[in-house]
């Protein structure tokens, strides 16, 4: 086997922390990937990178390809065309047991063994992954999760939430070298998804590689270093912040206590204002520096009399971001 | 990756207490075996004393072969349920996703049907040998004991798990509903009974050669099955639905 060493045990509080650096090869390189059905593309000519440690959301709608991607990379499907490299070994079906052994996949459906308790669950997992001292992780792994004392609970007993939580213990036995969460927060309430929130955090603090899918944007701009949105196509790719600058202007929304008589007159002569529309709340200015632009407008307001209630910078969330691209295929397709 | 035997006993393991609370399992486990124990002992039982040869022969062959449906009828309906069962449950994809080879999972799945089959088949056998030493009429305890009769019964037992077995892992692998999966699989478990059968109620002149080849032939499709339903085990198929 080849890539970086095999983690330390969770819950090691000397273990090293995992996070990316330089001079470390990627976790994952993904270079080409095409997956095809017969006729039906899943997902096409799929490249990025991503770095040990690193939290990567996979972002698009359902049936972008994103669950196929992460079975490909899992080495449950075989991909059409393209290379990628998982944890340090190249994908391929010779390769297929090595790779599984040092990555976990938690699928958007827990699939548990009702009838067998969280301890019976864990201990076919831990056999099937042949670690060695297998009451130590699985006590680590059900600590993680905060479920020491379900250990013994039937599975069918617990809670969509809770069982949601034994598939991400169940996914942290063999100390993956790369963590895939399909959807894990897919039909949780706000309580349960909050945890697994606070759960997929408290991962990342340790250093932990996540590549996670999720349609929740929310979500991915809170819990990840990058995204990529995929819409068969990857689409775009990059920090969720530099994602905004390249879809959107940059802006300031000014709000007034009453319009202005001629904003042409008071905001053209603003050196940075490169543009104005009126908005319901008031004024919206793209501006090329806001750091810069906001003192002048300010200015030039107070310089013209008006009452001013807010100057700000226009946020973008990442469901512009993301909305603006889908809505972008849509239109592509009608054409 | 080499062959485990760990990942074989985890998978076994599973099973076993995954079957330990299942009522079908338990239901068919208990059902069947007491179904095929009471119509052979009845028909022992109740036989007269100047039964005639020909008579005594069909009784005679008649409780063996019901003795054989167990190990033939009980692994073949938990079998077929082994792989299409877990995937529509949707437990088979966090199987796959470890290192498990399909071999290690098809043989860990075999061996968790086989172990209960043959301790319920042998058990069941044992006892209706007691119950006709015991209380059959003298000249139907020295039918069923003359012979090769329990022999070939304590050989063929096995042989017939082995094969409804791997017949049922092989349908489950390639269907898509469960029930179907089963019904199929009961089917599968047909063809090497009926031979059985055949020989014992004298259709075919049973000899020793004939029920060592049959026996042979059992043997190494029991011995390769797990090769053969290998082969036929997709994972991509199992997982998505389409061919890879």
């Amino acid at each position: 086997m080849t890539g970086q060493p095999v983690p330390e045990a969770l819950g090691n509080s000397s273990a090293p922390e995992r996070a990316a650096t330089n001079d470390s090869p990627p976790a994952l390189v993904v270079e080409k990937l095409t997956k095809r059905f017969g006729d039906r593309v899943a997902f096409d000519d799929v490249s990025f990178e991503v770095g040990y440690g690193e939290v990567f959301g996979f972002l698009g709608p359902n049936g972008a390809g994103k669950t196929t991607t992460v079975r490909t990379l899992g080495t449950l499907i075989a991909p059409t065309s393209g290379s990628a490299t998982v944890a340090g070994i190249p994908l391929g079906e010779e390769n297929g047991g090595a790779i599984r052994a040092r990555i976990s996949i938690m699928p958007e459906s827990p699939g548990l063994y009702l009838r067998l308790t969280v301890m019976e669950n864990l201990r076919c997992f831990a056999g099937l992954y042949e670690l060695d001292d297998i009451p130590g992780r699985i006590e680590r792994a059900l600590r993680a999760v905060n479920l020491v004392d379900r250990a013994g609970d039937a599975c069918r007993s617990l809670s969509k939430g809770l069982r949601q939580r034994v598939a991400l213990a169940r996914a942290l036995l063999n100390d993956p070298a790369v963590l895939f969460l399909d959807e894990p927060t897919s039909g949780l309430d706000p309580v349960a998804t909050r945890e697994v929130h606070e759960l997929i955090a408290s991962l990342r603090a340790r250093g932990v590689t996540i590549f996670l899918t999720t349609h929740r944007l929310e979500e991915a701009e809170r819990l990840c270093d990058r995204v990529a949105i995929l819409n068969t196509t990857l689409r775009l790719i990059g920090r969720p912040d530099e994602l905004r600058t390249q879809l959107f202007t940059r802006s300031l929304d000014v709000r007034l206590r009453a319009p202005l008589d001629d904003p042409q007159a008071l905001f053209d002569p603003v050196h940075d204002v490169e543009g104005w529309e009126r908005v319901p709340s008031g004024y919206k200015l793209a501006v090329s520096d806001p750091d810069s632009a906001a003192p002048a407008v300010a200015r030039a307001l107070v310089d013209a009399g008006a009452d001013i209630l807010s100057i700000a910078e226009s946020r973008h969330s990442l469901e512009d971001v993301y909305l603006e691209l889908i809505d972008e295929d849509v239109e592509a397709r009608r054409r | 990756m080499r062959f485990s035997w760990t990942r074989v006993a985890a998978i076994a393991v599973k099973e076993l207490r995954d079957y330990r609370r299942n009522r079908f399992v338990i239901g068919t486990m208990a059902f069947l075996p007491l179904l095929f124990i009471a119509a052979p002992m009845v028909q022992l039982l109740t036989a007269s004393a100047s039964v005639s040869s020909s008579r005594l022969d069909s009784k005679v062959g008649l409780s063996l072969l019901y003795m054989l449906l167990i190990p033939a009828f009980i692994p073949s309906t938990l079998a077929a349920y082994s792989v299409v069962g877990e995937r529509e449950q949707g437990t088979l994809e966090p199987v796959l996703i470890t290192p498990i080879r399909r071999e290690e999972f098809l043989v860990g799945k075999a061996l968790a049907v086989a172990g209960p089959t043959l301790t319920i088949a042998y058990a069941i056998f044992g006892i209706f040998l007691a119950v006709t030493a015991l209380f059959a009429r003298t000249v139907i305890a020295s039918a069923i004991f003359a012979g090769s009769h329990v022999l070939v019964q304590l050989l063929f037992i096995p042989l017939l798990a082995g094969w409804s077995i791997w017949v049922g892992i092989a349908i489950s692998a390639r269907s898509s509903d469960v029930r179907v999966a089963q019904q199929l699989g009961v089917l599968g478990s047909m063809p090497p009974l009926v031979i059985v059968a055949l020989m014992q109620f004298r259709v075919i002149t049973a000899s020793s050669g004939l029920a060592l080849a049959l026996a042979a032939a059992l043997l190494i499709i029991d011995g390769f099955g797990w090769r053969a339903v290998a082969a036929i085990f997709d994972r991509e198929r199992l997982i998505t639905g389409a061919r890879s």
